[in-house]
């Protein structure tokens, strides 16, 4: 009897299945189609495209568009191509990306093991960080940075994605060590080790999840930031996203939308690299914390 | 003086005051266990000794020297924790060590050290495991391990056994109980099971409410506690306390106790300072095992006394019988063997040991000392 009800339900979920993954696949499907049209015009020559096939498959493969948005487009006024300006959001994004996680970090350490008075105000304050729009603090901004000297330089940006990330890295970190059990902290401090003792070496070492989701969401905010790089760049230190722009919105000669595509896609490259290698971990970390155990 | 002096020491948080002038004064080589129910301060002292909470007001002084004040890495303890708390990412070996480590002493040496207790714990299989891969046992075995390699004046234990199942629980207590036979080193211990208390100790600080209810050796804690609430608390089943009227009967002063039909038991005290309270009222306290049936009475007592009474519910737990019954209008606990013939409903003929019985002032709750 029991044995009967049970086939009768495998049969039932069998049709329900197929019907529930032929629907993901067709959103799916849908899906990747932005990304099927940027990488298919991205190796076909320009012809290609203005003759109307933006849906085919390319007849002639060609690689020429990538080393030209890579190496010799016109961007503003220089023919320089994109890799100036990716090494500009490199040398931009990295010191960023790793000074708002340590900050990040040792903020949430102090906030969670080394209570004090109004520290949960002070967390309150710093979670307004999260929620204040770009565009208010660019005019404040840009007074400060040409006050402190450092306007239109990497290291002004650096310092513009520090602060506006702290609260959001700070958030992570705090809500990591809420739950880290005190008793070790308690047991470091009795073994005779500091204040840096214990965060080098028993805070860190346990907090790799939550680093890895603080590096992936600065990361790809930076990296995807174009405002701030737009705003408070200097000529010689605009990021890739401003780069692109220029290299799309050039208002002479013919559009290459082939190097366009292919240029978009060097843009993106970087944060889609990063989600693949760490991209489990941001779910574990995302997810730590949450549930026992 | 004493090795480790707890003088006059409070505890505040703002205007609350959680340790009300707690005063002990352990001698070396000591075994203090502090007992008492959850927030009753015990565990906030522990930590006030370890160098973790502020002393609020007073004094704790290790050796004679003062520790108001000194970090808690510089007092000479060390601390076994409830969780265990061994840090995740280091070995067996790096946990045990890592004290050594921060005060600076040199490889070598810490080496050395992490196998002498490894070896006295039985734990150098282990060395190279992080705790993640271990058993509760073993990780209560690795935090010992941690405080004793320090080889500090003062052991502190917080519950250490809380976390472990109830037959390893039996297990380690023999363990740290020979661990200090051994070693003979002065510990403070935290619990809140008054069995560990007993077992362990050389002496008990029974606290409650932020006060030291009574401190003395489990001996002078289960016989002739100072109040109802160390009297009721430490011992299981509980002592019973039940409401008495003290009359004199051929000159001695006697209890006069209300059975389950209402009709009155005469039990007579072998305190004869009880006189003083002919006509009044009292709480009489009985230990559940001071209440048998008449072949199991203690033959070297000179004060059994004798009721008969029916018997409400019979719990038959193996070694022993408990009987509940009708004392005074509570519910009253006799711990009887366990093959002594009675039968729930039935009426039985019990013997009470009174040597053993302490009366309470039922204005003061405390005990009405002989």
């Amino acid at each position: 009897m029991s044995v009967a009800t049970q086939d009768t339900a495998i049969r039932t979920g069998r049709v329900v299945r197929t019907l529930i993954y032929l629907v993901l696949l067709l959103f799916a499907l849908f899906y990747m189609l932005p990304l099927y049209v940027m990488v298919v015009n991205s190796v076909k020559p320009l012809d290609e495209i203005t003759g109307g096939g933006m849906m085919n498959l390319p007849q002639v493969w060609t690689f020429e568009p990538w080393l030209k948005a890579w190496s010799s487009a016109q961007i503003g006024v220089e023919p320089t191509g994109l890799s100036p300006y990716f090494w500009n959001s490199i040398k931009m994004v990295v010191p960023a990306v790793a000074i708002s996680t340590v900050l990040g970090a040792l903020n949430g350490y102090v906030l969670t093991k080394w209570r004090f008075k109004y520290d949960t105000i002070l967390f309150g304050l710093m979670l307004f960080a999260c929620f204040i729009p770009f565009q208010i603090v660019l005019i404040p901004m840009a007074r400060m940075l040409g006050l402190m000297g450092m306007a239109g330089s990497t290291s002004g940006l650096v310092l513009v994605h520090v602060v506006y990330g702290i609260g959001f890295t700070t958030l992570y970190f705090r809500n990591y060590y809420a739950v880290f059990p005190t008793e070790l902290v308690r047991a470091a401090q009795i073994d005779g080790a500091g204040f840096f003792q214990i965060f080098w070496r028993i805070l860190l070492p346990s907090s790799g999840p939550i680093a890895v989701v603080s590096i992936i969401w600065q990361f790809t905010n930076i990296w995807n930031d174009f405002l701030f790089g737009a705003s408070f760049a200097g000529a010689d230190s605009q990021p890739m996203t401003v780069a692109l722009n220029n290299l799309v919105q050039a208002s002479h000669g013919v559009k290459e939308y082939n190097v366009h595509f292919a240029g978009a896609i060097l843009a993106a490259l970087p944060t889609l690299l990063v989600y693949i290698v760490a991209g489990r971990y941001f779910v574990r970390g995302l997810m730590a914390g949450s549930v026992k155990g | 003086m004493g090795f480790l002096d707890i003088d006059n020491t409070t505890k505040s948080y703002g205007a609350v005051e959680v340790l009300h002038k707690i005063d002990i004064s352990v001698e070396e080589g000591e075994f203090l266990v502090l007992v008492g129910p959850s927030g009753c301060g015990k565990s906030t002292l522990l930590n006030m000794i370890a160098g973790l909470e502020e002393i609020t007001s007073g004094e704790i002084r290790i050796k004679d020297a003062t520790m108001n004040g000194v970090h808690a890495s510089k007092r000479n303890i060390a601390m076994v924790f409830q969780s265990y708390a061994l840090y995740p990412n280091m070995t067996v070996g790096k946990n045990i060590t890592f004290g050594l480590e921060m005060h600076g002493v040199p490889k070598p040496e810490r080496d050395n050290a992490m196998n002498d207790v490894a070896k006295l714990l039985q734990i150098e299989q282990l060395l190279d495991r992080k705790p993640g891969a271990l058993s509760g046992g073993q990780r209560q075995r690795v935090a010992m391990g941690r405080a004793l390699v320090r080889n500090p004046d003062v052991f502190l234990f917080d519950e250490p056994l809380s976390n472990l199942d109830a037959k390893l629980r039996v297990d380690m207590r023999t363990e740290i109980k020979k661990l200090h036979q051994k070693l003979g080193t002065t510990i403070v211990y935290v619990t809140h099971d008054q069995i560990e208390a007993m077992t362990l100790s050389t002496r008990i600080a029974v606290m409650n409410g932020g006060y030291v209810q009574q401190l003395g050796t489990p001996q002078e804690i289960y016989d002739t506690p100072a109040n109802i609430f160390v009297a009721t608390f430490m011992g299981s089943p509980a002592m019973n306390v039940l409401p008495a009227k003290v009359a004199i009967e051929n000159g001695k002063p006697t209890a006069q106790v209300a059975l389950h039909d209402g009709s009155l038991t005469s039990l007579p005290f072998s305190q004869d300072n009880m006189a003083d309270w002919a006509g009044k009222d009292i709480l009489l306290g009985i230990r559940p095992e001071t209440i048998t049936d008449e072949d199991a009475a203690d033959r070297k007592s000179t004060n059994i006394a004798h009721m008969t009474n029916r018997i409400i519910v019979t719990e038959p737990a193996g070694s022993d019988t408990f009987v509940t019954m009708e004392m005074g209008g509570k519910d009253v606990i006799a711990r009887m063997r366990s093959d002594a013939e009675v039968q729930a409903g039935a009426d039985f003929s019990f013997a009470v040991n009174m040597e053993k019985a302490v009366a309470f002032d039922p204005e003061t709750e405390t005990r009405i000392v002989p």
